[in-house]
């Protein structure tokens, strides 16, 4: 009953307070254009842009094969890894998530080599030494635990996974359970409410800051459409108008 | 208070750029003259420090962080990955941990956490969050000071986290609290005064240009006009002001003034608006900016021209191309045929495209050429229609003005482009080592150009490009006078006619 109160609170504060910050990012102004040229020149080519910064972490390719390499792997990983508890929450489970679940293991090991390689980065190379913060390395810890407490009900300890689906539908239909199972998955479960709970308040603002990044976002023309910018109060996008270019 | 220069170690070149170790504190002792009190106020600051300026800071940067969404989500978004570590020339340069990129966001980002952030007021310790105090304002005025805003970090950051507009919010907190710089904030008093950075009286621009006409006339036999004030003209020019008399920029003016005489182009320099340079841009102060902006505005509806045309200049490009039409537009009243404002380049390139210019490219036999990349045309701006137009209209108008032309290395030109180190107001004489310092990567890959394909001359289209080779270049052998204007290249290569008149 205490882990799904944790969970509750974890997973309200998570939401209410990355909601809140959407809302900031997205009712601050933007007065000028200021897009890292070159540039789309047109609202299509900038959906194309973020989908490339988004899925390929394009920019961080060019900047550093080997941040890019395990960043992108622990991301994807996480990413499938997700894709795969879905199982846990959906009854019947959706065809296409039991078609992916033989992928979460390889997800859990993507995402510990990308941590790991990422870890040493920031103990090996002086220059990210020399920019980490505690919370930078305690950040990268948390997320190995979770991974390597999933990892090892997967590959040690096995869990009783019909006890946590009932569990996590429990949790979905406010019909509570108590979590029968090891001390193992409540660890697990535990980490994950300590990672929602951060989320508003820390480095992993990076995931919604993107989408209100101007330097990525904005359409370069601002010779074709004066930009006005002090109205961008109702999306990342509406800094830019919606009319046609008029060249 | 002011320091005597101190001796330095030029960087040596080797054969290829590598990064440095960090090297804490290796340029802890650079900082540029603080501006003294009728400097400040001139442009509406305090003129001195503030008694509670840790609480008016602190407020202002608030303010900041409200009024913009680019701050605001860069200063939240940083997950220190550490892309941008190697990528500004100050860092590769000097080595000092706080010219990385990231280190020096987070002077003020500390700030910002403390403030501003949960995590920040209740746990700095762990999060890295710091006060605002004696020691991190002295943090601030040395480092802001070590950032040209070249914005070649926030091509390789993941987030597009973009060091100019925190090195501009940093700047515009101090030019709040009453520590500004010296240098910037004069120059922008002198455009507020007499129009342009150089504090050129009307007089004294008439004469420079009367005796422009003079010279070059006696050179080519041809009365090439460098027209002041002339209303009704159909082209206002906007110039950096060092094109009236400096080396090698006015041979870049020269070069204009031929092409706009070939095309039969009427234009003006209007003495109101004599100057393209917006330093308002470099100390983060939208007023001042805007203030700048407005003369061009004003000159234009003043003369009643119909198309506005930058002359060769970087950062005025970017405020040009960027901001222009937001700060002082709409222009609905110019030539709608024609983008507001047009870059010179665009406008020879166009002139090449319909072939009214008569360029003979053998006239530049001696010369063989490299291009450099300014930073604010490069990444905040952009020329023609088409994104990277920027990069391939100047190589363009190069190569139809000379045979000999070769790019530097890939990584250090177009996007990738280095600063020349002199850029976001830190061209000055108490800013020297600096300037060295961080132009080694552009000498670097100037030097590969170089040992491959004995270039003579590096061709660029920014005045502070250019004022920053022509003094950095000898501390690494290479001769002062071997950078040009790109319009200096067009002008010597136009054939004139036996001119009727």
């Amino acid at each position: 009953m205490l882990i799904s109160a944790i969970l509750y609170l974890a997973a309200i504060i998570c939401v209410l307070g990355v909601g809140r910050k959407v809302y900031q990012y997205a009712a601050t102004p933007a007065p000028l254009k200021i897009p890292t040229t070159p540039a789309p020149t047109t609202r299509a080519g900038v959906v194309w842009r973020m989908f490339r910064e988004v899925v390929f972490f394009d920019s961080l390719f060019k900047a550093s094969k080997f941040t890019w390499l395990f960043g992108w792997l622990f991301h994807a990983g996480l990413f499938v890894a997700l894709l795969c508890h879905l199982r846990y929450f959906t009854e019947p489970v959706w065809g296409w998530v039991a078609l992916i679940a033989p992928l979460s293991k390889y997800a859990g090991l993507a995402m510990l080599v990308g941590l790991t390689g990422l870890l040493g980065r920031r103990f090996l190379v002086d220059r990210v030494r020399t920019i980490s913060a505690p919370s930078d390395y305690l950040m990268l810890l948390l997320i190995m635990a979770i991974a390597g407490s999933g990892l090892l009900m997967r590959f040690v300890w096995h869990t009783d996974i019909v006890a946590v689906k009932q569990f996590a539908r429990g949790l979905l239909s406010f019909d509570l359970n108590a979590l029968s199972g090891s001390s193992l998955l409540f660890l697990h479960l535990l980490f994950v409410a300590v990672l929602l709970l951060i989320f508003p308040f820390s480095k992993l603002l990076h995931a919604p800051g993107l989408f209100f990044s101007p330097s990525r976002y904005q359409v370069d023309n601002p010779r074709e459409r004066r930009h006005t910018g002090g109205q961008a109060s109702k999306s990342a996008n509406s800094a830019v108008s919606q009319e046609q270019k008029n060249g | 208070m002011a320091k005597k220069p101190v001796p330095f170690d030029v960087p040596v070149l080797g054969d290829f750029t590598d990064t440095p170790a960090v090297k804490p504190g290796a340029m802890s002792h650079s900082q540029p003259f603080v501006a003294k009190a009728p400097i400040n106020e001139a442009l509406g600051y305090p003129g001195e420090l503030v008694d509670n300026w840790q609480q008016v800071g602190v407020e202002k940067l608030g303010e900041l962080v409200k009024g913009s969404r680019a701050l605001r989500v860069y200063l939240d978004s940083c997950v220190k990955c550490g892309a941008c570590t190697d990528k500004c020339h100050y860092f590769l340069g000097t080595g000092d941990p706080n010219n990385m990129p990231v280190a020096r966001q987070d002077l003020l980002r500390s700030v910002y956490r403390r403030h501003y952030t949960l995590a920040g007021k209740y746990l700095p310790g762990l999060v890295g969050a710091k006060e605002f105090d004696e020691q991190m304002l002295d943090d601030w005025y040395k480092y802001f000071h070590q950032c040209s805003q070249c914005r070649r970090c926030s091509v390789y950051c993941p987030y597009g986290i973009d060091t100019a507009e925190v090195s501009m919010a940093a700047r515009e907190i101090m030019d709040t609290i009453g520590k500004g710089q010296k240098y910037c904030n004069e120059i922008i008093g002198k455009v507020h005064k007499l129009g342009n950075n150089l504090g050129l009286p009307e007089p004294a621009l008439a004469d420079t240009l009367e005796g422009l006409e003079e010279d070059v006339e006696e050179e080519i036999n041809v009365a090439v006009k460098f027209p002041l004030d002339v209303k009704g003209a159909e082209v206002l020019l906007v110039t950096p002001s060092a094109d009236f008399f400096a080396e090698p920029h006015i041979d870049g003016l020269i070069g204009y003034a031929k092409v706009f005489h070939q095309a039969g182009i009427s234009w003006t320099i209007s003495s109101h608006a004599s100057e393209a340079a917006n330093f308002g841009l470099f100390i983060g102060s939208r007023d001042n900016m805007q203030k700048v902006a407005m003369r061009i505005r004003e000159a234009a509806l003043e003369l009643g021209v119909k198309r506005i045309v930058f002359g060769e200049c970087g950062h005025a490009w970017r405020v040009g191309y960027s901001f222009l039409n937001t700060l002082a537009g709409p222009f609905d009243f110019l030539d709608s045929r024609y983008p507001v404002p047009q870059h010179i380049v665009e406008v020879t390139h166009d002139l090449i495209q319909q072939g009214r210019l008569r360029l003979d490219k053998s006239a530049n036999d001696d010369k063989r050429v490299t291009f450099h990349d300014s930073c604010n045309v490069a990444r905040a701006s952009r020329m023609g229609d088409k994104a990277g137009g920027q990069f391939t209209l100047p190589r363009d108008v190069i190569r139809a003005s000379c045979n000999h032309f070769f790019d530097m290395p890939a990584d250090t030109i177009g996007e990738a482009t280095f600063c020349c180190g002199g850029g976001g107001g830190l061209l000055t004489d108490d800013l020297v080592e600096l300037r060295v310092k961080g132009a080694k990567p552009r000498m670097q890959a100037l030097k590969d150009v170089n040992d491959q394909h004995r270039i003579t001359h590096m061709a660029a289209i920014c005045a502070i490009c250019k004022s920053q080779f022509s003094k950095v270049f000898p501390y690494y052998g290479f001769e002062m006078d071997q950078i040009i204007s790109v319009h200096q290249l067009v002008g010597d290569a136009l054939v004139f006619p036996v001119d009727p008149g």
